[in-house]
C-alpha cells in the first residue's frame, strides 16, 4: 500500500502520454492493427479516471523502487526487477492465462483483492485471442 | 475490437470501453426527453458515538431510488473484522462493494501479523481507495471498532479524506442526528446512554429526513463482544387495515360442486424465509 509522501509521489510518477495509436513499421499509423485512426478518440480520455487508472501500477512500481534505492542503495531495486523479469518470463504461451503466481508473490499480489480481481477476470473473458498472432506479436515477427 | 488489442494480454479491473458510448447515449436520451437510470442510493442517516468502554454505530434501514422507496429494511451497518463494523450512505452498491474489499484486505492482513486488526489500518486501507478513485466510488462511512488501544471512531468521504472524533454523523439526514449530538453529548457516557442516544439522533434524522426511513439498526462495540442489535427500534411501522373487503362466505350460491384427487408424493420440503417487512 502506499507509504510514501506527497512530494516524492508526485517527483517520481510516470508522465501522462495520452493514447496514442500504435505506430506501425514506417512511422505511420499502422490502420490494419489498430482500425482507422480519429483525432477525438485518440486525444481526451473517455473517463476521467482512465489515465491514472491505466498508469497506476507503473506509477506505484516506480515510487517504490526510487523509495527502495534512496534506503537500501541501487542494488535493491536492481535484485528486484531482475527478478520481476526473470518471474515474467516464465508464462504460458500468449493466448493462454496463466496464473502469475511468481510474479504475484514477488510484487504481495497474493495477500491483497482489489478490482482487478473481481471485476473483468480475464480467465472469464469470452473472446480468446488468435494464437497465432499473439504468438508472432510476442516473439516480434510481427 | 480492433486485432492488435488481441494481440496483448487482457487486465482484470474497470474497463472504459463503454464510457463514450455511454456520454453519446446520454446526449440522445435527453434530447428525447428521457432520463437515464439512475444508481440506488441509500438516502441515510448513519452516526457513531465513543463511550465509556466502547462505541455505538447507528444507521436507519431505508434504501432509495430517485423519489421511490427501493428497499425497506435494508442492512447499512457492513462487517468489516470481529472488532470493526462500518456504516455506509452514498451510492448503496459502492459502499457494499467497498466494505467487501477492505473487509477481505483486512482478512488477509491479520492473517499475515498474526494479530487482531487494528482500526487505524481500515481507515487507512479505505481513504487511499478512494483517494484513488478520485470520489467516483460514491461511499461515504462511518468506521468505528475496538482495538488494542481503545475504541475509535472515523468518519470517510467519499474522495478520501477523514475525520477521527468521538461523535459522527453522515449520510443526508446528518444535520438533523447532529443537532441531537450536540445537544446531548457527554464524555464518557455509560452504554445505556450511548444506546438512547444514537437512537434519538437517528429517529431524528428518520422523522426529518425524506431519504431516511423505516427502522432504527445499532451496532454496540466494546472489548469482545459485539450487539448487532437489527431491529434495535421500528420507527415507522406500517398500519393494520381496519376494515375488511372480502366478500363474506356464502355471497355466491353454489350450483354443482366436483372433487378430483391428486395423488401427490412428497419428496422434499425446504424452508425460505423471506423478508416480508
Amino acid at each position: 500500500m502506499n507509504t510514501r509522501g506527497l512530494r516524492s509521489q508526485l517527483k517520481d510518477s510516470v508522465p501522462v502520454t495520452g493514447m496514442g495509436q500504435h505506430i506501425g513499421a514506417y512511422g505511420v499509423q499502422d490502420t490494419l492493427r489498430s482500425g482507422f485512426s480519429s483525432v477525438k478518440n485518440e486525444l481526451l480520455p473517455s473517463h476521467a479516471l482512465e489515465l491514472s487508472e491505466k498508469n497506476f501500477q507503473l506509477n506505484q512500481d516506480k515510487m517504490n523502487f526510487s523509495t527502495l534505492r534512496n534506503i537500501q542503495g541501487l542494488h535493491a531495486p536492481l535484485k528486484l526487477q531482475m527478478e520481476y523479469r526473470a518471474a515474467r518470463q516464465i508464462q504460458r504461451l500468449p493466448f493462454l492465462q496463466s496464473s502469475h503466481l511468481a510474479l504475484d508473490t514477488l510484487k504481495g499480489n497474493d495477500e491483497s483483492i482489489s478490482f482487478e480481481d473481481i471485476l473483468n477476470d480475464p480467465a472469464q473473458s469470452e473472446m480468446v485471442g488468435e494464437p497465432h498472432i499473439m504468438v508472432e506479436y510476442k516473439l516480434g515477427l510481427m | 475490437m480492433s486485432t492488435l488489442s488481441m494481440c496483448q494480454t487482457q487486465l482484470g479491473g474497470f474497463s472504459f470501453e463503454n464510457c463514450k458510448r455511454n456520454a453519446v447515449l446520454e446526449t440522445e436520451v435527453t434530447k428525447v426527453g428521457c432520463r437515464m437510470p439512475a444508481a440506488r442510493k441509500t438516502g441515510t442517516t448513519i452516526v457513531g458515538v465513543v463511550f465509556k468502554d466502547g462505541l455505538v454505530l447507528g444507521a436507519d434501514t431505508r434504501a432509495t431510488e430517485g423519489m421511490i422507496v427501493a428497499d425497506k429494511n435494508c442492512s447499512k451497518i457492513h462487517y468489516i473484522s470481529p472488532n470493526i463494523y462500518c456504516c455506509g450512505a452514498g451510492t448503496a452498491a459502492d459502499t457494499e462493494m467497498t466494505t467487501q474489499i477492505i473487509s477481505s484486505n483486512l482478512e488477509l492482513h491479520s492473517l499475515s501479523t498474526g494479530r487482531l486488526p487494528r482500526v487505524a489500518t481500515a481507515n487507512r486501507m479505505l481513504k487511499q481507495m478512494l483517494f484513488r478513485y478520485q470520489g467516483h466510488i460514491g461511499a461515504a462511512l462511518v468506521l468505528g471498532g475496538m482495538d488494542c488501544n481503545g475504541p475509535h471512531l472515523y468518519s470517510i468521504y467519499p474522495h478520501g479524506s477523514t475525520d477521527k472524533l468521538p461523535y459522527v454523523t453522515m449520510g443526508s439526514g446528518s444535520l438533523a442526528a447532529m443537532a441531537v449530538f450536540e445537544d446531548r453529548y457527554k464524555q464518557d457516557m455509560e452504554e445505556e446512554d450511548a444506546k438512547r442516544l444514537v437512537r434519538d439522533a437517528i429517529a431524528a434524522g428518520i422523522f426529518n429526513d425524506l431519504g431516511s426511513g423505516s427502522n432504527i439498526d445499532l451496532c454496540v462495540i466494546t472489548k469482545g463482544r459485539v450487539d448487532y442489535l437489527r431491529p434495535h427500534d421500528m420507527a415507522n411501522k406500517k398500519g393494520v387495515r381496519t376494515g375488511n373487503y372480502k366478500y363474506k362466505r356464502g355471497t355466491t350460491g353454489v350450483l354443482t360442486k366436483a372433487v378430483t384427487k391428486l395423488d401427490l408424493e412428497v419428496v422434499e420440503e425446504t424452508i425460505q424465509t423471506m423478508d416480508t417487512s
